[in-house]
């Protein structure tokens, strides 16, 4: 990194005193293309980023409080969704993939998927009421075995989200090239390359705005569901290995962030339940992060455009499914963006998972937390790992199982 | 005065099989485009048109249909966008058949022209906020 100008202490400095410069990341563009890298690095103290898009890897952990007998809760529905309870008595955890029960899930295809685990986060961020069921085989110190109750943010005792793997650094194209309809996590894809799904905010995004991450890390303050939240570390499938372009940016899918927050500070807005046809639920999660100024390179690397920002087109009927790592082509964010794509000779019109103009929201709200004094920044007290780490996309090495083997 | 608007046509079981649609035409002058149809011998049949004419024309037309036993609604709004649910992704832009759902491609915000929209449906299931509500009338 080219040398240090400044440190967040004086970004914090400058918030307190009313004094700060914060920029969006789209700002930001506009700014070095007029002044260039170094000047703009000298004005500007932060640039906020954001992305609004569907986030499976998200869930909560809430504390129902205990009951009177007690219970030591072994199984537990919130709305028909179930949550995991091995852990300790009324701690439970919904993630925003899990569907009820009952749902018939593919059985008739596509799938519809009306409700899940993402919709459960939503309606008790939202106030609404939430059934509670539970069942246990009951002990001396929890002798209750069932429970049903309505349960309200408001009563919990804690109510934290802990998403595993948000922000993720880029994402695939996703085309069809197979001959029927599919149907996916990116949406339903058209055969014979009809339609090409992408989800990120581009030139908004975090993680493609801090492409070696080197201003974040465990402890930095974020956007996180309309709330503030903060980075725990790298997220899971966190792949800092991936072909790059000459200014860094991630050619693929690439660093992931798991990230935590107090629910009852979140906006309903920010954390909204989805439904994908023939795939299942997810909850799409509005995430936002101030990158501090702290040399030129900050700049540099904040400042890409649309036009420098690279995805892979992947083919979901065939390579996607069968983990095969070829990829049809690369295709820029200005292109995706502009409606269609061209791949060889064809052109492929363009839909998008990520919301871009909601993105554009979570930016401006951030800048204006930070410019009003009311948001400071957290220096990370771990970095995240980046590609002089080593680590590596693994794949699941399956072996046998030989009969007797415990 | 020329006028365009767009009816929903129930068939009750007796009518399924006549060629009562082609009279506007033939006897009222007025061009007809058919948005939706589903009709299925032997059970009632659903129409959705759309029937561009003379403003009288078109009334005497309709008041023909009624006659014949068909019944006759306008068709306001079939599918609705609750745009308070919308999470401006976009999923929905290469899927609509008439850009009735457009996204303005600087700002990349989403929106909703109820004038253009034929009510095929195809935007419902796949938006993930499954921002859109289908009213038949």
């Amino acid at each position: 990194m080219t040398k240090q100008i400044r440190t967040i202490e004086e970004i914090n400095e400058k918030i307190k005193n009313g004094k700060v410069v914060v920029v969006t990341a789209e700002e930001l563009i506009d700014l070095v293309e007029k002044d260039g890298i170094e000047k703009t690095a000298k004005k500007v103290d932060v640039v906020t980023t954001g992305t609004f898009g569907p986030m499976c890897s998200s869930g909560l952990f809430v504390n129902v409080g205990h009951t009177k007998p007690k219970i030591k809760i072994q199984k537990a529905w919130l709305n028909g969704v179930e949550a995991y309870a091995g852990l300790a008595a009324v701690d439970l955890y919904i993630g925003a993939t899990q569907i009820p029960d009952d749902d018939p899930a593919n059985k008739v295809f596509p799938g519809e998927f009306k409700y899940g685990g993402g919709h459960v986060i939503h309606d008790l961020v939202a106030g609404k009421d939430v059934h509670l069921e539970a069942t246990s085989y009951g002990t001396n110190c929890y002798p209750r075995k069932k429970l049903s109750t309505l349960l309200n943010i408001k009563d919990l005792n804690e109510a934290f989200l802990f998403n595993p793997r948000n922000a993720y650094q880029n994402y695939n194209v996703a085309v069809n090239a197979g001959d029927k309809t599919i149907y996916t996590y990116l949406g339903v894809l058209q055969p014979k390359l009809a339609n090409a799904n992408y989800c990120s905010a581009g030139q908004l995004s975090p993680l493609l705005k801090d492409p070696f991450y080197k201003t974040i890390g465990l402890g930095t303050k974020i956007f996180l569901g309309g709330g503030i939240g903060h980075i725990v570390g790298a997220g899971t499938q966190h792949n800092p290995d991936s072909p790059r372009t000459s200014k860094g940016t991630p050619k693929r899918g690439s660093g992931t962030l798991c990230v935590t927050g107090d629910l009852k500070q979140m906006d309903p807005k920010w954390l909204v339940g989805v439904s994908m046809l023939g795939y299942g639920t997810s909850l799409a999660v509005g995430l936002g992060i101030p990158i501090p100024v702290l040399s030129a390179d900050t700049v540099k690397w904040a400042a890409v455009k649309d036009e420098e920002i690279f995805a892979p087109i992947v083919d979901y009927s065939n390579d996607y499914p069968n983990a095969k790592p070829d990829i049809l082509g690369e295709v820029s964010y200005k292109e995706l963006k502009s409606g269609k794509i061209k791949l060889g000779k064809k052109e492929i019109p363009t839909g998008s998972l990520s919301g871009y103009s909601k993105a554009l929201e979570i930016a401006n709200t951030l800048k204006n937390w930070i410019k009003s004094g009311k948001f400071t920044l957290n220096s990370p007290a771990e970095k995240i790992p980046g590609p002089e780490s080593g680590i590596k996309f693994r794949l699941l090495n399956e072996r046998p199982v030989k009969n007797g083997d415990k | 005065m020329k006028i365009s608007k767009k009816v929903v046509l129930t068939f009750p079981q007796s009518l399924v099989d006549k060629p009562i649609v082609f009279h506007l035409i033939k006897d009222f002058d007025l061009v007809f485009n058919i948005l939706r149809a589903s009709i299925t011998p032997r059970e009632e049949g659903l129409m959705v048109i759309e029937i561009s004419g003379k403003e009288d024309d078109c009334k005497k037309g309709l008041d023909f249909l009624k006659s014949q036993g068909v019944n006759v609604q306008p068709l306001k709004k079939d599918v609705k966008w609750i745009e308070k649910k919308c999470l401006q992704c976009g999923a929905c832009i290469p899927i609509c058949p008439t850009q009735a759902l457009k996204i303005d491609r600087k700002t990349m915000a989403v929106s909703f022209d109820e004038d253009k929209c034929i009510a095929c449906e195809l935007c419902v299931k796949p938006c993930p906020a499954r921002a859109f509500e289908v009213r038949l009338y």
